[in-house]
This record gives structure tokens, C-alpha cells and sequence, in this order.
């Protein structure tokens, strides 16, 4: 309903607003301009007439004879008549082609704000809230059509009827006109005043309002705890507290912003009646007028000033009900643009990954056709190309990191993973587990030391290659709106419905997809909110299974499913892993048992190394671990 | 449903009243506005005297002020009311799902009330306010600036018998199709929002597989497709200002030639200018009336969904409740099961149990074992009744369960749920859930029975320390220790852990089964678990498959009767317990 209240925008977000519009609609948003403009004069014109109509009756009246009147009025009448017709045509026109302006404006700033996303660094997605992001797409963009389709039209429309109306006003009698500005100033200092006294009770109603919401979610979240504990009287006068506070500041808040209106309005009455009382007076007490038509004062002006007043305090109100909703528009478009200028994710390498054939005496050759296959290119600065086979083999040497300065996560990490190996990382919370994947596919970039893929440093491998050749299974699953058969291609988009199936069957993720009640087709919505954490997991095991990948990330891949399914899943597991380099984090330690070398971690150090047998049999960290006497969490 | 919503405006139904009587007056006085200045005009006209006009002057700025002033007292009024009826909804919605039963929340996800209690009741807060306000207001100003016109113009109101239909018949058209094309594209709006909330979740996801670009092709097409809706839905409501504005030019022109040629025949006797000048202001007023109805239309078709959401939940019946003459005394810890079925509503097709039969001596350690989804947690939560059976009965302490008083059964059985929660709070405030008047002494023996004393010490603030929402500042480990905790301080007769101490390490684990075993033996407990190491020593074990339950026994009994118990001890073994 209300929004916060946001800090003032930043100096030429308007003008970078109205730019954008201009470059996405080079004509249609002047042709608009120009439609407002013209409606608007239009809007003004009649008041002129009137006073000519007036002073027509008044000379004809005496006569009561029509036809000498008419020859004046219907030529007058007739020529308004034709300005109203291009006006409606003009408003016509142009509300039309603002709803198009501001939907395809609208539509194009989503999808570059989601395109700028896209391509930032993961550093962004784990430093912002998600809310945050969220609002960008939702409250901002909404903020953002309100300029569009209502502010700017109006502020141009009312902006320059004021000043038609202003013009006519004094064209016709300074007395008049002063009397005007002086209850428009009325009504500008009316509004101030309680404006100041809004935005106060604005904010504290959102604050309680937060409150308040914050109670309810949490309860609701909580509802079955509450039952459980019987604690709903509790929790009932708890959020009543919380009510009764809400309660008072809408109250007030809402009375700020509801008597604005009518008292405004009513302002407009009073100078109305204040208008024809003062004409009246003026035009019996005979005072000289001022006006730049050098017109005497008559009757046939008081009635168009009447009119006029109208439209001017009109026109005022309107322009001063914008000036709040401009204010938080461009805060919420200074914060899209902000999401648009962020430094988008940096990508120098020049490494890629093509289709191979490699003979028998191990030469490699660029081919265009899949071959399954692949092999790295890799262009040398004396105009040389090499071509080194796609194994796996990953080494990091005394590598160093650290995702805010001073504070280090790794130090010193050496890790050699031939193809084929399944090196473990265990250890507790924070240890740097996540962290060394984190950088193996250079979410983040290593601070010190070195790493290698297939002998080459990995930051001269463009991004998508070295990514598209490293598969991931993280604990935290997320799916897609979409079928399960969807989900296990997004691993590899070209692949076949058999692929899918049997990488899901790789996986042990067949038996229950098959069991669901449409199969491969069923619909996931939510996260996969329909299925179990396990079986979520399974399907990501199986998208990453479908992308046949030589080196495989087990970020806690496996740690929701219940153990009695884990072995069942396991002979699956191993087959997937068998021939693939694999990194795996786990905490269930009997997944990393059968590894070809286990990093014992801790605080960013590795301090046990070995096989399980070995570190058993040292008796340090990892046996405490495995004998259950630490609490990993 | 309207009906219903209504009945909880309760004590503000007198700042709606009020606001409904201000806001009439404030409409009568606008419209008589006019009709006197037209007066004024031809007294100036005509060369009345000075004082004459001065004292018609004064009456009009009397009458204006009048107008602020109602108006100003309505808008107070109606801000107490909106804002009071809200309250009151919120309230009655607060304390109907207070009453819900565990079934009643799994119907309503606590996602989707939270919705309701807040965006929803936004809506209709807003539709209340407009309403009261303009609900009343516009159709007299309707009907008072017509009268009134008549009254003045005559035959110059004709001018509205062929302006109201076509703006009336014009505003209704279009907002009866602009509605659906917008109900619709908000709908499509919904999900977008959705799948860019997924993609940011996912966005590890999407670069791992360097999607980028798919997603971005994906996301092109929804939001083009998107675009195009709402510029449908737009361009018809689009349509109402040059409507409106065409009923505006067309009165005005019809008034300035006919009042002109009436004013000029009449030589000023049937129709002047003061006339023609009151009679375009009340064409003003007659349209924007009608443009305000029009409005309020569209308003209440767009929160009927909010409407019809709020009303749901305070007509859901909650399933469960205390029977008349209920039980209020617990006799002790015992548990069976009687032929028990159970699914959890009436249109599932498989039972999450079945055929349960068991019987649980008071004082007993009892350990269930079985894969996830068999219905271990199902099987518990009958016993403090958050769920009925379907078919059968359990007992406990030989009473039917559904005789007792729910908050008495409650208490004597204490369940600490798999998705366990600490709420914002400190550690003691989290505790005495579980006994509200428990005192510190009491508190640190729970804590210290929970293996969870130790650790709350070590943090600066001790049991003072502020837990944040959804407990996020504790590890899984201890919190799982507070929860436990908090179960104990209820002095229960039945201690149900479900899964609770799956993120404690085995020793912890093993010492706060010691200390049940010494400082609370009449009762009656139940462990659900994964880990063999959490079951092995209890007195009963049950293992449980498919919903149902396969093998009961000891543990050695059971690694020989039970090939499940076997195959999961074998597998756990060698080394033994681990870690989740």
C-alpha cells in the first residue's frame, strides 16, 4: 500500500529517465509530447471564449434578438467545437501510446537490469539480500511506471495549463489574478505543513508495520511449534500489543495524507467564492483594471475567471500530488540504475574448449561435429595455436584467499587431483570447504598461488568453457519452475529425452521420477516444493550426471538423504563419479570413505591428509570426527 | 462474504457512520456552491446593491468553510475507521488461526497467510477507505448536481440526459474488459517475479552451467509477452480520458450555444449567465461522480480476491477441538495404538499409516527407526492429538485421546518437532515457552538435562542472549539442545523427539540420553531417529516402513528378526556413528 520513504534521488536520474525514453522512442515519445502539449493549450482556450460568448449575450441580451447574437456566438461555438475534436483526437493518441511507451519502456528495463544480472559476479549474489534484488523487479519498476505513465504526462499537462491559465488570467485583470496566486500560496503552504507532519507519521507507521509483519510471519511460520506448546494465548496478546501500535500510527498516518485532499479542495472552494464576491465588488465599486488587454473590468470576465480558478487550483493540486510520487520514482529508478551500472562479472580469457579428435599417437585436431571429445585452444601471444586434451586434472598450489581483505579463509592450499580422483574435503562449519570450489570454477578469484586445469592457469580459460567443463551438485538444491525433464537438461540444453533418462537412472533418480504421476513430465513449481529434499537432489545429481562433465563438484550433494536411500543411491553414485575427477564436501563421513585422498580442514588450513585407512590410523582431527566425539556443525 | 468481513468493524462502526454523514454534508454543501454563486453573478449583474452582494458573499465562504470542514472531519473519521476495521480483521484473523489444528495449517501454507494477514488485508483497507468515502459520496453528488441542474438550467440539462448514459454505458464497458486482462496479466506478472526470485537463488545454478544466456533468451520472452498483455489491458482503460473528455467538451459546447441562445431570447429571464456558469460546473461534478463510481467498481472487483482470501480463513473450521465434559488430568505416560489408520485429509489417496497397533508402558524409552517418509513423524503426532486418526484410537494414560482437553493433553505430552523453531527472544523467553512459570533454577536444570547449559554459558550474555528470528545465530547443534530444553521445562508425561538430535555429535547425544534415563524416569520417551547409536539402548525399538510398522523388538532382537534394522546397523557400523 505505502511505500518507505527513500532518500532523495541522485542528480540527473531524471534526465537519465527521460534520455532512456527518448532512445527507446525516438518518436512516439515526442509525438506524445506533443499531444499532451496541445491538449493541454486546448484545455485553456475556452475560458477566452466563454468571455467572448458572455460579453455577447450581455450586448444582445436587451434585443432578445438571436440572430445578430448568433452571427457572433455560433462561429465562436462552431470554432471550439473543431479545437475540442483535435484535442480528443490528441488525448486519444497519446493516452494510447503512453500505455505502449510505458509497458515496452518498462519491458525493456527488466530485461536489461535481468541481462546486467546475469553477467555479475557471484560476489553480488552473496553480498545482497535477495529481497533486495527482488525489490528492484517489483517495487522500483512500479515506482517506475507511475513516472512514466502518470507523473511526466501530468507534470506536463498540468504544468502547462497553469501556465496557459496564468497567461489568460493576467491578459484579463492583475487584480483577479492576484487574488488567485494568493490562495494557491495558501494551499502550498497548507500542504507543506501538513507534509511534514505526514512524512513523520509515514515512517512510523512503516516501522510498526514491519513490526507487526515481522510478528506475523514469524508466528505463522511457527504455528505449529505454538500448538505444540499450547502457547496460542501468548502469542495472541503478544501480537494484539503489536496490533493496538499498528493501529495508532495508520491512524494517524492515513488521517495525514486522507484530510490533505478535501482540505485543498475546499481551499479551491473558498477562493471560488471569494473570486465572485471580490469580482462582484470590483465591478460595482468601479476600480480602475489592470490587465495587459487593456480591457475594462466587466462581468464577461468575472464569469470565465471563475472557470479559471477552478482549473488553476485544480491544476495545482495535481502537480503537488505528483511531486511525492516523483521523489520515490526516481529513488527507485536511481536504484535500478545502479543495479544496471554494476561492474559486470570480468572475463579475460581466452582458453576455449572445442570438439577434438585425437588420433592414436595422441594428436589433436579441431573438428566442428561432436565428438565427445574436447580438447583446449589455446592461442599463444606468437600467433601459435595449441591444443591440449580435456582430462580433469586439477592442481592448486599454495593457494591463498580471502573474501574480504584481512580476514583469510584459505591459506596456503595445495591440492593435486589427477584425472580420475576423488579428493574429499571434510571438516567443520567455516572451515573453507565451499570456499575452495568456490574457487576451482572461479566464483571468486584466488588471492595468491596458483591453479591449473589440464596444465593451463584457469584464468586464462574463458569463464563459460571452464565452467561448462566442471559439473556441481550443491547442497543446496534449486530446481526450476518447469518439468523434471526440463530440469535434468538444463545440464546439457541439446540433450535427447534418452540422455535425460538415462542420466537420471545414472543418478538412482529414475525410480522415483518414474513413480511420480506424470513421470518425467511432471510439473515442478516452487523449488520442487512437491518432492522430498532427497529426491530434489537426486534430480540435481542428475542434471549434472546429463552435462558428462570430466571434473565433478559434491558440494554436500548427498547429505538429505536419509542413509538407508544414500546406499541404495550410492552404487549409482560411484558409477557417476567412476572416470570423472571429483571434489566432494561431505559431512555424513562414510560418503567420503572409499576417497583417493581426504583433506581434513580447519580454519582454512588443511591439517590431516590421506587416505581413511591413514587417518584412522593417525588418530588426529579426522578420527575424532569419524568416532563422533566433534560436532561438526 | 462481504457480510462476514463486515462483522469485524465492531467499535468503528461510528467513525464509519460519522464519515458516511460528514461526507454527505460535505457533497450537499459542494453542490449547493454553484447554484449560489450563479445567484451572486446575476445580482452583480443586474446591479444589486454592494451590501446585498457582500452578504450573499458572506453566506457563500461560510458555506465553503462548512464544506472544509466536513470534509476535514471525514477524512479524520474514515482514517480511524479504515484503519480500525483493518486492526479488527487482522485480530480475528490472528486468533481463527489460533484455533487451527494442524491439518487447517497444512491447507493454508504459512507463506500464504502471512499474505493474507498483511497484503490482503492492505487491499481491503484501502477498498474500506475509498468506499466509505466516495461510495456514498458519488452517487449523491450525482444526483444532487442533476437535480440541481434541472432546478437552475431547465432545459439546458438535456445536455446530461445524452452525456451520463454514454459515459456511464462507456465507463462500464471498459472496465469490464480491462478487468479480466488485468486479472490475468497480474497473474503472469506474479510468476515472472517468481522466476526472477528462482534465478537469483539459483544463480550459482545458472553460471555453474554457464546458462547465462539462456536465461536470458527465457526471461526476453516472458517479459516481452508480459509487456504486451499490460499494454492491452492498458490501452482499453487508456480509453477513459478521451471519454471523459469527450462528455466534458460535448456539455460544454451544448451549453454555451443553447444557454446563449436562451439567455439572448429570454432577455435573462429563464436562463442568465450566472446559469450557464453554474450549469459547466455541475457537468464538472457530474462527470468526475461518475468517473468516482466507476472507480470504486474496478476497486472492489480487484480486492474481491483479497476479499474472498481473508474470508476463507476465518470461515475454515478448525478440525480439531476440546470435547464438553473433556478429561483434565493426564494419569500417566502410557501410549497404544488401536487399529490405527491414518491420512492426512480426507482426499489423500494413501494412508500415511496403517493398520498401527502398539502398546508403550509408562516410563518407557521407546526408539523409532526407519527411512524418511515411512511415518515416523506421523506415528507421534497422534499422540498429543495435533492430528486425528482417521480410523482406530490411541490412548494415552487409558484414555482415549480425544476425551481429554487439548491444552491438558498437550502439556503432558511434549513434542520436540523435526522442523524445530526458537523465535526472536532471549534464551529464557525461548525456555519458558515450554513452562511460562518456570523459575531461572528450573531453567538450568532443563538446560543442563539438554547437555545445552554449558554452551549457553560460554556466549557473553548467558541465558540473556538474544535469539534472532528463526534462531540463525545458533549452530543446528544447539539449537536442537534449546528445543530440547524447552520440551523438558513442561515437566511432560510423554517426551517425543523427533529427529532432535540429528546436528549433535554422538557423545552429547549419548549423555542427554543418560541423563533422561536418570533425572526423568516415569517418562514416557520416544526418539525418532536415523542413527542406530540413538536407538540401540532403548527399551523398545520400532521400525517402521511404508507407513506401517514392520518389526518391534530390542535391538539385539531386531538384528536378527529385522533384515531393515540389520541392513541399516550394518551400514551405520564400522566405526559406527557419524555426523548429519
Amino acid at each position: 500500500m505505502n511505500k518507505p520513504m527513500r532518500p532523495r534521488a541522485k542528480k540527473g536520474t531524471m534526465k537519465r529517465v527521460i534520455k532512456t525514453v527518448f532512445q527507446y522512442y525516438p518518436v512516439l515519445f515526442p509525438l506524445t509530447l506533443i499531444c499532451i502539449l496541445f491538449s493541454a493549450v486546448v484545455a485553456a482556450i475556452p475560458d477566452i471564449l466563454i468571455q467572448k460568448i458572455v460579453a455577447a449575450i450581455e450586448t444582445w441580451q436587451p434585443t432578445q434578438n438571436w440572430a445578430p447574437a448568433a452571427k457572433e456566438i455560433v462561429p465562436m461555438v462552431a470554432f471550439l467545437g473543431i479545437l475540442y475534436l483535435l484535442s480528443l483526437i490528441a488525448v486519444t493518441v497519446y493516452t494510447q501510446l503512453m500505455a505502449v511507451i510505458t509497458q515496452g519502456y518498462l519491458s525493456k528495463m527488466r530485461r536489461k537490469m535481468f541481462d546486467g544480472m546475469q553477467n555479475l559476479p557471484i560476489r553480488y549474489f552473496d553480498s545482497t539480500k535477495h529481497g533486495d534484488i527482488m525489490s528492484h523487479y517489483t517495487n522500483d519498476i512500479d515506482t517506475l511506471r507511475q513516472l512514466i505513465s502518470q507523473s511526466i504526462p501530468s507534470l506536463i499537462r498540468a504544468g502547462s495549463v497553469v501556465i496557459c491559465v496564468f497567461g489568460i488570467m493576467v491578459y484579463y485583470s492583475l487584480w483577479m489574478t492576484l487574488l488567485v496566486l494568493f490562495g494557491v500560496a495558501l494551499m502550498i503552504f497548507v500542504s507543506k505543513k501538513f507534509g511534514g507532519g505526514s512524512a513523520k507519521y509515514f515512517l512510523r507507521h512503516q516501522k510498526s508495520m514491519g513490526a507487526a509483519e515481522g510478528y506475523i510471519q514469524e508466528m505463522m511460520n511457527g504455528q505449529k511449534v505454538i500448538k505444540v506448546f499450547c502457547h496460542e494465548d501468548a502469542a495472541q496478546e503478544d501480537f494484539d500489543r503489536l496490533n493496538d501500535a499498528l493501529f495508532q500510527d495508520a491512524y494517524r498516518a492515513n488521517c495525514y495524507s486522507n484530510i490533505l485532499g478535501p482540505i485543498i479542495q475546499n481551499i479551491g472552494n473558498i477562493l471560488y467564492v471569494l473570486v465572485a464576491v471580490v469580482g462582484g465588488a470590483l465591478l460595482l465599486t468601479d476600480v480602475p483594471n489592470i490587465s495587459i488587454s487593456g480591457m475594462p473590468f466587466t462581468l464577461s470576465i468575472v464569469i470565465p475567471f471563475l472557470n479559471m480558478t477552478k482549473q488553476f487550483t485544480g491544476n495545482i493540486n495535481q502537480l503537488s500530488q505528483q511531486i511525492n510520487h516523483i521523489v520515490m520514482a526516481l529513488a527507485g529508478a536511481d536504484r535500478i540504475f545502479a543495479l544496471m551500472d554494476q561492474a559486470p562479472e570480468e572475463d579475460e580469457g581466452y582458453v576455449t574448449l572445442v570438439n577434438a579428435k585425437i588420433d592414436d599417437e595422441g594428436n589433436v585436431t579441431e573438428t566442428k561435429e561432436h565428438t565427445g571429445r574436447w580438447a583446449w585452444k589455446h592461442p599463444h601471444s606468437d600467433g601459435t595455436l595449441t591444443y591440449t586434451p580435456l582430462c580433469g586434472d586439477v592442481r592448486m598450489v599454495d593457494v591463498d584467499f580471502a573474501y574480504e581483505e584481512g580476514k583469510p579463509v584459505l591459506n596456503n592450499i595445495s591440492v593435486y587431483a589427477k584425472p580420475g580422483q576423488k579428493v574429499a574435503f571434510v571438516g567443520a562449519t567455516g572451515a573453507g570447504k565451499t570456499t575452495i570450489t568456490n574457487l576451482i570454477n572461479r566464483f571468486y578469484d584466488i588471492a595468491d598461488g596458483k591453479i591449473r586445469y589440464d596444465g593451463i592457469n584457469i584464468n586464462k580459460i574463458r569463464k563459460s568453457d571452464l565452467r561448462s567443463s566442471l559439473g556441481i551438485v550443491l547442497q543446496e538444491t534449486n530446481l526450476f519452475t518447469g518439468t523434471v525433464m526440463e530440469n535434468i537438461r538444463y545440464g546439457k540444453l541439446d540433450a535427447t529425452d534418452e540422455e535425460c533418462m538415462e542420466a537420471a537412472r545414472l543418478a538412482g533418480a529414475d525410480s522415483f521420477i518414474t513413480r511420480l504421476p506424470n513421470g518425467y513430465e511432471t510439473q515442478l513449481s516452487g523449488n520442487g516444493s512437491n518432492l522430498s529434499q532427497g529426491q530434489r537432489q537426486l534430480i540435481a545429481i542428475a542434471r549434472a550426471a546429463v552435462a558428462d562433465p570430466p571434473v565433478l563438484i559434491m558440494d554436500e550433494a548427498t547429505s538429505s538423504i536419509d542413509t538407508r536411500t544414500e546406499a541404495i543411491v550410492q552404487r549409482g553414485m560411484d558409477k557417476l563419479m567412476e572416470g570423472r575427477t571429483v571434489f566432494v564436501i561431505a559431512h555424513r563421513l562414510s560418503t567420503v570413505k572409499n576417497s583417493d585422498v581426504i583433506m581434513v580442514l580447519d580454519h582454512g588450513n588443511i591439517i590431516e591428509r590421506g587416505t581413511h585407512d591413514e587417518l584412522i590410523a593417525e588418530r588426529g582431527t579426522y578420527y575424532q570426527l569419524y568416532t563422533g566425539a566433534f560436532e561438526l556443525e | 462474504m462481504l457480510k462476514r468481513l463486515l462483522q469485524s468493524v465492531r467499535e468503528f462502526k461510528l467513525p464509519t457512520i460519522l464519515t458516511l454523514i460528514f461526507i454527505t454534508l460535505e457533497a450537499v454543501i459542494e453542490t449547493s456552491l454553484p447554484f449560489t454563486t450563479a445567484n451572486l453573478v446575476n445580482m452583480i449583474k443586474n446591479g444589486t446593491e454592494m451590501s446585498e452582494v457582500l452578504k450573499l458573499g458572506v453566506v457563500l465562504v461560510i458555506l465553503a468553510v462548512a464544506s472544509l470542514s466536513c470534509g476535514g472531519i471525514a477524512a479524520i473519521t474514515c482514517s480511524k475507521a479504515a484503519s480500525g476495521f483493518a486492526r479488527n480483521l487482522r485480530h480475528d484473523l490472528f486468533s481463527k488461526v489460533q484455533t487451527y489444528s494442524f491439518e487447517n495449517i497444512d491447507k493454508f501454507s504459512s507463506s500464504s497467510l502471512v499474505t493474507r494477514m498483511t497484503t490482503d488485508i492492505a487491499h481491503v483497507q484501502m477498498s474500506y477507505m475509498m468506499i466509505i468515502r466516495t461510495a456514498i459520496r458519488s452517487p449523491l453528488m450525482l444526483i444532487f448536481s442533476t437535480v440541481m441542474a434541472y432546478v437552475m438550467g431547465g432545459s439546458l440539462a438535456a445536455a446530461f440526459v445524452v452525456v451520463i448514459p454514454i459515459l456511464a454505458v462507456g465507463l462500464l464497458l471498459v472496465s469490464r474488459k480491462a478487468m479480466p486482462a488485468f486479472r490475468r496479466v497480474f497473474r503472469k506478472y506474479d510468476r515472472l517475479n517468481e522466476s526472477i526470485e528462482e534465478n537469483v537463488r539459483a544463480m550459482r545454478v545458472v553460471k555453474g552451467f554457464s546458462r547465462e544466456e539462456y536465461e536470458k533468451v527465457k526471461f526476453g520472452k516472458a517479459s516481452d509477452d508480459i509487456a504486451k498483455e499490460f499494454t492491452f489491458a492498458e490501452r482499453i482503460v487508456a480509453l477513459n480520458t478521451p471519454l471523459m473528455n469527450f462528455c466534458m467538451y460535448f456539455n460544454m459546447l451544448f451549453i454555451l450555444l443553447i444557454g446563449s441562445y436562451l439567455a439572448v431570447r429570454s432577455g435573462g429571464v429563464s436562463v442568465d449567465v450566472g446559469q450557464i456558469s453554474a450549469m459547466l460546473t455541475y457537468g464538472m461534478l457530474i462527470l468526475m461522480s461518475l468517473m468516482m463510481l466507476s472507480m470504486i467498481y474496478v476497486m472492489l472487483t480487484m480486492s474481491a480476491e483479497s476479499m474472498k482470501r481473508i474470508t476463507e480463513v476465518l470461515r475454515e473450521p478448525p478440525s480439531l477441538s476440546s470435547p464438553e465434559n473433556a478429561v483434565y488430568e493426564v494419569k500417566d505416560g502410557s501410549i497404544r495404538f488401536e487399529n490405527v489408520n491414518f491420512k492426512y485429509s480426507a482426499k489423500a489417496k494413501h494412508y500415511a499409516l496403517s493398520d498401527i497397533n502398539l502398546i508403550i508402558p509408562s516410563g518407557a524409552t521407546v526408539g523409532i527407526l526407519g527411512g524418511t517418509g515411512v511415518g515416523k513423524s506421523s506415528l507421534t503426532q497422534l499422540i498429543p492429538r495435533l492430528y486425528d486418526a482417521t480410523d482406530g484410537a490411541v490412548y494415552v494414560g487409558g484414555v482415549d485421546v480425544r476425551e481429554y482437553d487439548l491444552s491438558v493433553l498437550r502439556k503432558a505430552v511434549a513434542m520436540v518437532l523435526q522442523k524445530n523453531l526458537l523465535f526472536s527472544g532471549t534464551i529464557s523467553e525461548n525456555l519458558r515457552w515450554g513452562n511460562p512459570d518456570a523459575t531461572d533454577a528450573e531453567i538450568v536444570e532443563a538446560c543442563r538435562l539438554a547437555c545445552a547449559d554449558e554452551f549457553i554459558r560460554s556466549f557473553p550474555d548467558g541465558y540473556d542472549t538474544k535469539i534472532e528470528q528463526g534462531g540463525t545465530n545458533v549452530s543446528g547443534g544447539q539449537k536442537q539442545r534449546l528445543c530440547i530444553a524447552r520440551a523438558l521445562l513442561a515437566h511432560p508425561k510423554i517426551l517425543v523427539l523427533d529427529d532432535s538430535t540429528s546436528a549433535v555429535d554422538t557423545k552429547t547425544d549419548a549423555m542427554i540420553r543418560a541423563a533422561f534415563e536418570e533425572y526423568i524416569p516415569s517418562t514416557t520417551k520416544i526418539i525418532i531417529a536415523q542413527r542406530v547409536a540413538s536407538v540401540q539402548h532403548a527399551d523398545m525399538i520400532v521400525v517402521m516402513d511404508g507407513g506401517k510398522i514392520v518389526d518391534v523388538g530390542t535391538h539385539e532382537e531386531l538384528l536378527h528378526s529385522s533384515e531393515i534394522y540389520r541392513e541399516v546397523s550394518e551400514q551405520q557400523s564400522g566405526g559406527g556413528d557419524e555426523n548429519e
